[in-house]
């Protein structure tokens, strides 16, 4: 299991294209994944679930991935945090 | 003395006709959602399937033709919608639940999905109750879709539909069981339940207010769509005035299929080309049995309600090869999709303002594969050489330019590929909004026909909404602006030498056509079940003699003034001529 501490870090914060995209990145890979924030433990293979978070710039926000391929799909989405969505 | 028989509605006479039958009340307004039990947990889950597929493809045939108009930000949201009927995690709770609780699924739906909302509704961020409201949109349009199939279920034959109005969805709902008659709460004369009443033969009764109110599902009414009357639960004597009446009629139909044979042709021997419209494709049979010289237009936008996703080439051109092999000899004017952005863009995206938005030709121009798609299919269904085709809402000259472009590249297309076509293919356009009417000299270069859409054209012309029941009354056909608008654009059609049609209702008003025959018009588009009435109404008329009465409209200056002198020579000509086909 790789957990992971990450900081929203683009102006717009989680919004919807980035939603949908960490669930497509997500759903590549057999491994479960989960976002917890502020106690919500979110399935991230779940758009409608990706979607109730709040998650605005500054907020804090863990993954969590589990399963055979947990090592590239760990690798995948966090970099794709680290980069803002591709929007900096 | 007895007083007003209180089982009587009265409203707006929309189609003739009269039907006894069941009503069968259609009622749209959110329901509750029950919590009922489903006695067949497999049917349940195959109905949960199909509503999330038809979802699905409403929301890509959206996506696809407003992609462009979205924004990025609408977009993305789009996208995620789509994604939310695929979500895995959100559709196996669903399913469990149903499998486990055996509740019905709009219960476990709406139950499931809200749960997310009110998460989202939580938050103290303006943004995530935007989101939510994006969220209940997609939820709403699933649980639509499961009682849609509900509803089609529950549909009996042989009903008068009894609702608040009418859209063309429901239309196509209707269409395939035998409706007898329509009965509305709102809508005027050229309300959709009225236009689609009036091509399919039945009567309409809209504009009642109260109708969904006092009417029971179950209930016997009377619809009479000459008085505008509907009688709920008629008794007896009631019963035997209306046995009298429709008997009547039935002597009236055989004596109007006597008509079929003969010209529209005035008594000074002008003939005038009587045509029909084609609301929906079933309607051929009935339009071929009329007596109609032809097909003066064929609503398109009916197959766009007809198909889930947007028709593809092969499926409209198996539709318009049917109708142009069937109205052979005669010819055919298929009209390119009349839908507006109030169709296609999502509930929260409308335009403030649909019927000066996003439609007609302005739509289709930014959509040219869709364009594209509808002119190679008309093409190929042209090989006869009897198929002609018509752009709807014209404004500007560079709007037939740029679709001229466009059928000239199909045409090479469709050459390299060896696909037959007729390389003359009338091109002609809709004279409804007032640019067009203006500039009638300069179109008239452009293009080999034009037909005039009364209903929008008086709409435009007037600033005038017709389903705007407030203002209603200042929707006038016989306005002078609207007369002489009307004259100049057959006059100036004379002068070029291109035909001058029209399509609109105006041209199935028995009062009118004198004045429209007087101007010189050509070409009479209406109902198929208008043509008889029109085709009397044109052979009791002499062109000579008419000159003088339109002489006189074009100098008044009221509609009130108009609409008398016509209605007179209606009464005092007309009349006692055609008798007993409106008033029965």
């Amino acid at each position: 299991m790789i957990e992971r501490k990450l900081t929203i870090i683009n102006n717009a914060g989680l919004h919807t294209r980035p939603a949908a995209t960490i669930v497509k990145l997500a759903s590549k890979y057999k491994c479960d994944f989960f976002l917890n924030k502020d106690g919500f433990h979110i399935n991230g293979k779940s758009i409608i679930g990706v979607m109730t978070l709040a998650a605005e710039k500054g907020s804090e926000i863990t993954l969590i991935f589990d399963g055979e391929d947990e090592e590239p799909a760990s690798r995948e989405i966090i970099d794709y945090f680290q980069r803002g969505f591709d929007e900096l | 003395m007895k007083t007003e028989n209180e089982n009587i509605l009265k409203g707006i006479g929309a189609a003739p006709g009269i039907a006894v039958a069941k009503a069968f009340l259609y009622k749209k307004e959110k329901e509750e959602i029950a919590d009922e039990l489903v006695s067949d947990v497999e049917e349940a889950l195959a109905n949960l399937d199909i509503a999330l597929e038809k979802s699905k493809k409403e929301l890509r045939k959206i996506f696809s033709l407003a992609v462009d108009k979205l924004g990025e930000k609408r977009a993305a949201i789009f996208e995620a919608q789509i994604m939310i009927l695929d979500d895995p995690i959100l559709v196996t709770a669903i399913k469990e639940r149903i499998n486990k609780e055996k509740r019905i699924p709009e219960f476990i739906v709406n139950d499931e999905i809200s749960k997310y909302t009110n998460l989202m509704n939580l938050s103290h961020e303006a943004f995530m109750k935007e989101r939510s409201h994006d969220i209940e949109d997609i939820k709403n349009r699933i649980i639509r879709n499961l009682k849609k199939k509900k509803w089609k279920s529950r549909i009996t034959s042989d009903v008068v539909v009894v609702t608040t109005t009418v859209s063309p969805s429901d239309t196509i709902l209707f269409s395939r069981v035998n409706v007898k008659g329509y009965v509305t709460d709102f809508g005027g004369l050229t309300s959709h339940a009225a236009i689609v009443a009036r091509s399919l033969n039945i009567p309409a009764v809209v504009g009642l207010h109260e109708a969904t109110n006092r009417i029971k599902d179950g209930d016997l009414i009377i619809i009479d769509g000459f008085r505008g009357e509907v009688i709920i639960n008629p008794d007896e004597e009631q019963h035997k005035i209306y046995d009298k009446k429709i008997e009547r009629l039935h002597k009236q139909d055989v004596e109007l299929d006597l008509m079929h044979g003969l010209q529209a042709e005035t008594t000074d021997g002008r003939e005038i080309q009587l045509l029909a419209n084609l609301e929906l494709t079933d309607e051929i049979e009935v339009i071929l049995q009329s007596g109609a010289k032809g097909i003066g237009l064929v609503r398109t936008e009916q197959l766009f309600e007809e198909y889930e996703a947007f028709p593809d080439e092969e499926e409209q051109y198996n539709v318009y090869k049917i109708i142009a092999e069937r109205i052979y000899p005669e010819s055919v004017i298929i009209r390119s999709f009349d839908i507006g952005g109030d169709k296609v863009l999502p509930v929260d995206l409308k335009e403030p303002n649909p019927f000066l938005g996003w439609r007609g030709i302005r739509l289709m121009l930014d959509n040219p594969k869709m364009l594209k798609t509808q002119i190679r299919a008309i093409l190929r269904a042209s090989s006869h050489k009897n198929v002609k085709f018509m752009l709807p809402m014209i404004a500007s000259i560079c709007e037939v330019r740029s679709t001229k472009e466009i059928i000239n590249e199909c045409k090479a297309e469709l050459k390299k590929e060896g696909k037959h076509f007729d390389n003359h293919m009338d091109v002609g356009i809709m004279i409804e909004v007032p640019s067009a009417a203006v500039l009638i000299k300069d179109f008239a270069e452009e293009v080999d026909f034009v037909s005039i859409g009364t209903n929008d054209l008086i709409q435009y012309l007037l600033a005038v909404d017709r389903g705007n029941e407030i203002v209603s009354s200042i929707y006038q056909e016989f306005h002078p602006s609207v007369v002489r608008t009307l004259n100049n654009i057959i006059q100036e059609g004379k002068k070029a030498k291109i035909l001058v049609s029209m399509c609109g209702e105006m041209a199935a008003d028995p009062v009118a056509v004198p004045l429209l025959v007087g101007f010189g018009i050509k070409s009479l588009s209406v109902s198929s079940s208008a043509i008889p009435l029109i085709k009397k109404v044109i052979r009791s008329l002499s062109y000579k003699e008419l000159q003088p009465l339109v002489d006189e409209c074009l100098a008044l200056k009221t509609e009130k003034e108009i609409n008398e002198l016509l209605h007179k020579f209606y009464n005092s000509k007309l009349v006692n001529k055609i008798k007993n086909l409106y008033e029965a």
